[in-house]
C-alpha cells in the first residue's frame, strides 16, 4: 500500500498526525483523555452512524492551511473529517461547553431516570453524560413523554420511554442481520423504535442491538432485574462456537453466570460481535473456557469490588483444619434444613423471572 | 404596470394545454437553448442573470449548477423541489396549477445544462390534483418532441418524473427529499457529502426550486444580462410572492423587487391594503420560519430608510432589526392577532414537522410548544420568557439540518421585538383570554439618532 496522506490537526492545542479522512472524534480519540469529545449515537462499527445525538459537537477555530476561515457552526466531530493545518476547540472552548450542556438538558428531558430499577445503571453512557457535562436540576416542568409498550420477543426488552434515538441498534439490524424487521416509527418527538406489527426479533445476531444501545432501551431480558452490574464480575471466556467468533465477557457472581455480553473497549464499543446462542443460551460456567478478569477503568463503579486477582472462579482456601488442629468441623445445625426462604439448590441466574419469595418457598413445588 | 416573466401568460385562457402555450410562444427557450447553446453556455447564462434560488435560501443558481460533480460515466440528475410546505407560500402550486408547461419548459432547458436524463418533480403529496396537471403537460410535451429520447433532433434524452411525497414538512429539506425520492424515511442527510458531489442513489444531483426552475425559461428568452437589469443589485429578475393573512387581497403576486414595503401592503395593485380599516401590526415577509417584525421596523429600516422587497433590503439589519425574504410567503397580522397565539401556531407545527433525528429539535421544539401553551393560556412565568429564549439559542445552529434554526428564529424574534406582549399575557392571565394586547406601540416612528 502506498504511504497516506498525514493530516496536521490541532485539538485543544494538542497536535497530531493522522491520515486523511479521519474524523475529528477519531483524531480526538487518539489523544485520549478529556480531549476526545463524547458521543451518543457514533459507532466506528457501523457505516452511517453519527452526526444525531449532537453531544460531539466542537468549534472549529481554522479551518485549513489553504482556508484558514473559521467553521461558521459548530460541527459534529464524528462525521466531519480533518484538514491539514485544522484546529479544533473543544473542551477550550466556551461555546461548545455551552451548547453540549444544552444537548445533555435535552437528552434527559423526556428521559424518565429511572436508573435505580434500570438494568443500564452503571454501565450507562447518558449517566456518564449527565454527570460529567449536565446540570443537576432540570428546567422542564411537563410531564414527560411515554410510549405504548411493544413486546419484541423474548430475549430483548424495549423500553421506550429510555431511549435517546440514537438510530444505532437499527443501523446494528440492518447491517448485521439479513433481514430489518425494526426500525424508527413516526417522527419528532413522538418517533419511537419498534418492529412493524408486533414482530419479534430473533435473528441470530440481533442480540447485538443491546450491547450498542447506549442506554437502558434495550436490555437483555434474560438479565431483567437479576443483579446489579457494579455487583458482577466481569470476566474474559471464550467457547467453540459455529457462528461467531466465541470471545465474550462473562458477568459472574461466584460460580454462576448472570450475562454473556460482547467485549467492549474503553469507548463503549463492541469488539467482536457475538451470536444469540453465545449471548442467551451458554449460562453455564462449563460451557465457557475462562481466559481471566476482565480489565475495567477504575473510574467506573463495576471496578468497585476490587475483583482484579481473585476471579469468580477463585474459591477461598479451606482454614478450618489449620485453625482446628486437624479437626473437623462439627456442624451445628445445617440451616438448609430449616429454613424456607433459603435453598441452595437453586440457580438464581435461572429463574425465569426476578427472584421472588414463592422461589424459595419449600412447601411449594 | 410592473414587468411580470413569469404570471405574464398564466391567465390566457387554455394556457394549461400544449397547444395554447405553445402558440403563445411557450417553448421557444428549449429551441433556442438545445440548437444554439450548449450546456455551457446555459450555466453561463444563468450565473450572468443573478438569479438566486427561490426556495428560500437565496443561494445563487448558476452557481450552485456549476458545482455539479461530473465524474465519467455516471448519470447526474436534476431534481425539481415541490413539496412546498411553509406555512404562508403558496406561489409554487399557482404556477404549476395554472401554468405547468412553464416548469416543465424550463426543465427541460435545466436538464439539458446539466446532462441530466431522468429528471424528478417531488411534489408536495397533498398537491394531488397537480401530479395530474403535470402529468399531462409531460405527456403533451414528449407527444410533440419536447421531451424522451432525442429531442428536436439534438441526440439528448430526457425524461421527468412526478414523485409524490408523503405529507411531511421535512421533505423540503433537500437531502430529506432525496432520501425520500430513493423510498427510505425522509431524514435529512449529514452534509458533507452534498447533493452536488452525492445526491440520489448517490449521483450527482441539482436540487431546485419550481419558481428558480421556472425562472430559466425567461433568462434563456431574454439572456442573462437583460434579467440582471431588471431588479436591484443582487435581487435580479423577479419573484413570487404570495400574501395572505388581514389584507384585502390575498394572492400571488409577481414583484420586480423594487417597490417597497409599504407600497405592497397598500397598493390596489397588489395586496389592497389591511382588510377592514384595520392598523397593521407585524408582518413575516418571508414564509413562517423567517422572523416576524413589527409594523415600524417593517417598513422603515432601524436606520429610517425605507424598506424595499428585495433580498437585501428586507434582511437589513440582520436579525436584530431585519427579517428574509425567505421563500416569498408573506403574512400580514393585523392589530387584532395576538403574536403569542401565533407564535404558539408557529411552534407547533414545528413540533409536530421536527423529523426527530437530532436531540436539540426533537425535544426543543416540544418544550417550546409546551412553555409558548402555557404563557398563551394564562399559566406563564416571566422566568418562562428568558427560558424559551435559552432554549431556542440551543437549538439555533446545532442541528443537521435547517429546521432547527427555521423553529428557533420565529420564537426568537416574537420575544425580540414582542416581549412586552408576551409579559402582558403572564402578567395579566385573565385579561389576555378576553381580549387581545392589540396594536400597542408597534407601529410607532422608531427613533433615529442623528449621525454627524
Amino acid at each position: 500500500m502506498s504511504e497516506q496522506q498525514l493530516f496536521k490537526v490541532t485539538i485543544d492545542n494538542i497536535t497530531i498526525e493522522v491520515p486523511a479522512g479521519t474524523t475529528i472524534l477519531n483524531a480526538a480519540r487518539q489523544i485520549g483523555g478529556e480531549v476526545a469529545p463524547p458521543a451518543m449515537c457514533y459507532y466506528s462499527k457501523l457505516a452511517g452512524s453519527g452526526g444525531k445525538c449532537r453531544t460531539c459537537l466542537v468549534e472549529v477555530s481554522k479551518g485549513s492551511e489553504k482556508d484558514p476561515r473559521p467553521m461558521p457552526k459548530l460541527v459534529a466531530s464524528c462525521r466531519t473529517t480533518v484538514m491539514d493545518g485544522m484546529e479544533v476547540k473543544n473542551i477550550t472552548s466556551e461555546k461548545v461547553v455551552d451548547a453540549r450542556a444544552g444537548v445533555v438538558e435535552f437528552l434527559l428531558l423526556n428521559h424518565p431516570l429511572d436508573c435505580p430499577i434500570c438494568d443500564q445503571a452503571g454501565e450507562c453512557h447518558l449517566q456518564d453524560l449527565s454527570y460529567e457535562h449536565g446540570k443537576e436540576g432540570t428546567r422542564y416542568e411537563f410531564q414527560r413523554r411515554t410510549f405504548k409498550k411493544h413486546d419484541i420477543g423474548p430475549y430483548i426488552q424495549l423500553h421506550m420511554t429510555r431511549c435517546i434515538l440514537c438510530y444505532r441498534c437499527v443501523f446494528t439490524a440492518d447491517q448485521l442481520t439479513s433481514k430489518r424487521e425494526h426500525g424508527v416509527l413516526d417522527r419528532g418527538d413522538h418517533a419511537e423504535i419498534a418492529t412493524f406489527i408486533e414482530k419479534s426479533l430473533d435473528n441470530e445476531f440481533i442480540g447485538n442491538v443491546i450491547d450498542v444501545c447506549p442506554v437502558g432501551a434495550l436490555t437483555d431480558k434474560t438479565f431483567r432485574f437479576k443483579n446489579r452490574v457494579w455487583f458482577l464480575k466481569p470476566v474474559e471466556a471464550h467457547r467453540d462456537c459455529p457462528t461467531c467468533s466465541g470471545k465474550v465477557t462473562l458477568w459472574n457472581r461466584g460460580d454462576e453466570v448472570y450475562r454473556v455480553t460482547a467485549r467492549k473497549d474503553q469507548w463503549g464499543e463492541v469488539e467482536e460481535w457475538i451470536c444469540n446462542t453465545c449471548r442467551f443460551e451458554k449460562k453455564q460456567t462449563s460451557d465457557w473456557v475462562i481466559e481471566g478478569p476482565r480489565l475495567v477503568d477504575r473510574h467506573s463503579v463495576i471496578s468497585q469490588g476490587h475483583y482484579a486477582g481473585s476471579v469468580g472462579m477463585h474459591k477461598p482456601a479451606e482454614t478450618f483444619a489449620a485453625v482446628n488442629d486437624g479437626r473437623s468441623p462439627k456442624l451445628m445445625m445445617d440451616i438448609h434444613d430449616v429454613s424456607k426462604v433459603n435453598r441452595n439448590e437453586i440457580t438464581l441466574s435461572l429463574i425465569n423471572g426476578p427472584a421472588h419469595s414463592t422461589n424459595f418457598n419449600s412447601t411449594k413445588d | 404596470m410592473s414587468i411580470k416573466l413569469l404570471l405574464e401568460k398564466a391567465h390566457v385562457e387554455g394556457i394549461r394545454y400544449f397547444d395554447v402555450y405553445r402558440r403563445e410562444g411557450g417553448y421557444r427557450s428549449v429551441e433556442k437553448a438545445l440548437k444554439e447553446m450548449g450546456p455551457e453556455a446555459i450555466v453561463e447564462e444563468v450565473k450572468k442573470s443573478g438569479l438566486r434560488g427561490r426556495g428560500g435560501a437565496g443561494f445563487p443558481a448558476g452557481m450552485k449548477w456549476s458545482f455539479i460533480a461530473k465524474p465519467e460515466g455516471v448519470p447526474r440528475h436534476l431534481v425539481c423541489n415541490a413539496d412546498e410546505s411553509e406555512p404562508g407560500t403558496f406561489k409554487d402550486r399557482y404556477l404549476m396549477e395554472f401554468i405547468p408547461h412553464l416548469l416543465i419548459e424550463g426543465l427541460i432547458v435545466s436538464s439539458f445544462a446539466l446532462g441530466s436524463n431522468d429528471t424528478y418533480i417531488y411534489i408536495r403529496g397533498e398537491y394531488a390534483w397537480i401530479v395530474d396537471i403535470l402529468e399531462q403537460a409531460i405527456s403533451e410535451a414528449k407527444n410533440n418532441g419536447f421531451l424522451g429520447n432525442n429531442i428536436l433532433g439534438t441526440g439528448f434524452n430526457c425524461n421527468i418524473h412526478v414523485q409524490r411525497g408523503a405529507g411531511a414538512y421535512i421533505c423540503g429539506e433537500e437531502t430529506a427529499l432525496i432520501e425520500s425520492l430513493e423510498g427510505k424515511r425522509g431524514n435529512p442527510r449529514i452534509k458533507p457529502p452534498f447533493p452536488a458531489v452525492q445526491g440520489v442513489w448517490m449521483r450527482p444531483t441539482v436540487v431546485n426550486n419550481v419558481e428558480t426552475l421556472a425562472a430559466v425559461v425567461p433568462i434563456i428568452n431574454m439572456g442573462g444580462e437583460e434579467y440582471a437589469k431588471i431588479g436591484v443589485g443582487r435581487s435580479t429578475g423577479t419573484k413570487l410572492i404570495s400574501a395572505c393573512g388581514n389584507i384585502n387581497k390575498p394572492g400571488v403576486y409577481e414583484i420586480d423587487m423594487t417597490i417597497s414595503v409599504e407600497e405592497f401592503i397598500y397598493s390596489d395593485e397588489y395586496c389592497g391594503g389591511i382588510a377592514n380599516g384595520k392598523k397593521l401590526k407585524a408582518c413575516i415577509p418571508g414564509g413562517s420560519s423567517v422572523p416576524i417584525l413589527p409594523a415600524n421596523l417593517l417598513l422603515k429600516t432601524a436606520k429610517g430608510e425605507t424598506r424595499y422587497m428585495n433580498y437585501e433590503s428586507l434582511s437589513d439589519g440582520g436579525f436584530a432589526t431585519g427579517s428574509m425574504m425567505g421563500s416569498g410567503g408573506f403574512i400580514v397580522l393585523d392589530e387584532d392577532q395576538c403574536v403569542v397565539r401565533h407564535t404558539l401556531s408557529l411552534a407547533r407545527f414545528y413540533r409536530h414537522e421536527s423529523c426527530g433525528q437530532c436531540s436539540p429539535c426533537r425535544e426543543g421544539t416540544g418544550w417550546m410548544e409546551k412553555i409558548l401553551k402555557n404563557i398563551e393560556y394564562g399559566k406563564g412565568k416571566l422566568s418562562d420568557i428568558d427560558l424559551l429564549w435559552d432554549i431556542q439559542r440551543k437549538i439555533e445552529g446545532n442541528t443537521i439540518c435547517p429546521l432547527g434554526d427555521a423553529a428557533a428564529w420565529p420564537v426568537a424574534a416574537a420575544i425580540r421585538h414582542f416581549r412586552d406582549e408576551f409579559e402582558w399575557h403572564v402578567l395579566h392571565p385573565e385579561e389576555a383570554q378576553q381580549r387581545n394586547y392589540g396594536l400597542a406601540h408597534y407601529a410607532d416612528p422608531i427613533h433615529v439618532p442623528a449621525t454627524a
